[in-house]
């Protein structure tokens, strides 16, 4: 087995107590001394630190790159004004979905933010795609990638520059942060206003230790990362969605832009185009739903989904579940068919032999409280 | 107190054992937020899974540390998962047992050995 990678903030979150894990290839922290539920909780009521540099920073230059990029993903991505992100998917000849990823407009290039399991074969993919158009694909080895998260995470950025502030979501700027040049975006995965900050190497520790010198600001975990993410309804790549969801049954067609779809100036293009755009007039056949067990037993991703508690084949299946601490209970999301999505529909997860009821419920779990 | 190699705390009291699990075994779950306990009554074999116990993390099994019968459970702990991290060795005991013999409590660990065990 190839040995861990470690984030330059490797050492620091030792000192704070982290419990490391191995996660995508890196050693990552799970969770610190305040454990997963006060970290969750801590980000919804004040500010949550969150590292992560195992994620995968791509920049693409070069005439065109917006345009080329629409060859890969079913976003419009030329339509993007300078200054903003979006939410992206590579998808695959069937309709999957290789991966997902954030795409900035920079002006003179395009910045890429995809996941870490997945970041080799991006490159490959863009690579591939964008090198014989003439675009560059800079894969970014030497910055590190945070986030700040929660309702305080504006004043606590705010103290270290003021000029994010004047940020709104899926904005993106450069901004000036512990003496270095950050790439920063008001974005994030937790269903929190907060930012996401690009950092060179160099300087990546004094600016984590400038936030998390702040009162507000605790350093936050993949545990609760992950619970936030999922009372949030975002989803994990790989469990929610992978490459054999589509987007349609993934209930991400807001990603695709109208001038991506049948009858768009840019329709279609992208690999997977003709089942995509077909599934936005029929229906995919199964959808992502919210789900919430009625008992207090987690259903975690696994559990197979029964339209009764007795007998029948299972219908559907959790693809990401656990405890809730917002929300207080267990939370969970899955796929069931698409007659039977809509909210309050029931249906019987087999949880250790035992069929325990589960109801259909929209999501998020909780409310977003982006800054629009 | 005695302790078994799966983490269990056992006490005597009134003749009946209370079990319940260590607070290095609580720290380790981290945050408990489901417990699903026996029901009074019911007898059990040693290694019998009898509870479940799931923390933010993942689901585990705690076993019956011997034979015996489940003469009361601690509903407390349903009620309230998150005692089990707050008073693990106290008031967040998982359920009293009735065995014939306490003698074969003899041959579990003392916490000296149990600290050893763990590290």
């Amino acid at each position: 087995m190839d040995e861990l990678k470690r984030t330059p903030l490797h050492d620091l979150h030792l000192s704070l107590g982290a419990k490391m894990v191995p996660f995508a290839g890196y050693e990552m922290p799970v969770q610190y001394t305040l454990g997963v539920m006060k970290e969750h909780l801590h980000t919804r009521a004040r500010a949550g630190f969150f590292d992560v540099s195992h994620m995968g920073q791509v920049i693409l230059r070069g005439e065109g790159a917006a345009l080329a990029l629409e060859a890969l993903v079913p976003v419009s991505v030329a339509g993007l004004e300078e200054g903003r992100q979006r939410y992206g998917l590579f998808t695959n000849e069937d309709g999957g979905i290789e991966d997902d990823l954030m795409i900035a407009n920079r002006g003179d290039h395009l910045f890429l933010v995809v996941n870490a399991a997945c970041k080799e074969a991006d490159v490959a993919r863009l690579r591939a795609g964008l090198e014989p158009e003439g675009i560059t694909v800079e894969y970014i080895e030497d910055r590190a990638l945070f986030a700040l998260q929660g309702p305080e995470a504006e004043a606590a950025l705010a103290a270290l520059n003021p000029a994010v502030a004047d940020m709104l979501f899926m904005d993106v700027a450069t901004v000036a942060l512990a003496g270095a040049e950050c790439w920063v975006s008001r974005s994030g995965y937790t269903g929190e206003d907060g930012f996401e900050i690009s950092v060179p190497e160099s300087a990546a520790v004094a600016l984590a230790e400038a936030l998390l010198a702040q009162e507000a600001v605790e350093p936050i975990g993949l545990g609760a990362r992950d619970s936030l993410r999922l009372e949030a309804g975002l989803c994990l790549y790989g469990h929610d969605i992978d490459t054999t969801t589509t987007p349609a049954a993934a209930g991400l067609l807001w990603a695709i832009q109208k001038v991506r779809r049948a009858d768009g100036d840019r329709a279609g293009g992208f690999p997977g185009a003709e089942k995509i755009l077909a599934e936005i007039a029929t229906g995919a056949a199964e959808l992502r739903v919210g789900l919430k067990p009625e008992g207090r037993a987690p259903m975690r991703e696994g559990v197979p989904l029964f339209e009764a508690e007795e007998g029948g084949e299972s219908v559907g299946r959790i693809t990401s579940g656990g405890f809730g601490p917002s929300v207080g209970g267990p939370v969970a999301m899955g796929y069931v068919p698409k007659a039977g999505a809509t909210p309050g529909t029931r249906y019987y997860g087999e949880v250790r032999g035992k069929r325990l009821p589960v109801a259909v419920v929209p999501l998020p779990f909780v409310k977003q409280t982006y800054k629009r | 107190m005695k302790f078994t190699e799966e983490h269990e705390w056992l006490r005597v009291e009134d003749d009946l054992v209370v079990v319940g699990i260590t607070a290095h075994a609580a720290e380790q779950l981290g945050d408990v937020v489901f417990v699903e306990l026996p029901e009074a009554g019911a007898t059990v074999s040693k290694d019998d899974e009898v509870v479940v116990i799931e923390s933010v993390k993942a689901a585990s099994d705690i076993l019956a540390p011997l034979d015996g019968e489940i003469v009361e459970v601690n509903e407390a702990i349903t009620e309230d998962p998150g005692k089990v991290n707050e008073d693990p060795e106290g008031d967040a005991w998982f359920f009293k047992m009735k065995i014939e013999d306490l003698s074969a409590l003899d041959e579990l660990m003392d916490e000296a050995a149990y600290k050893d065990f763990v590290g």
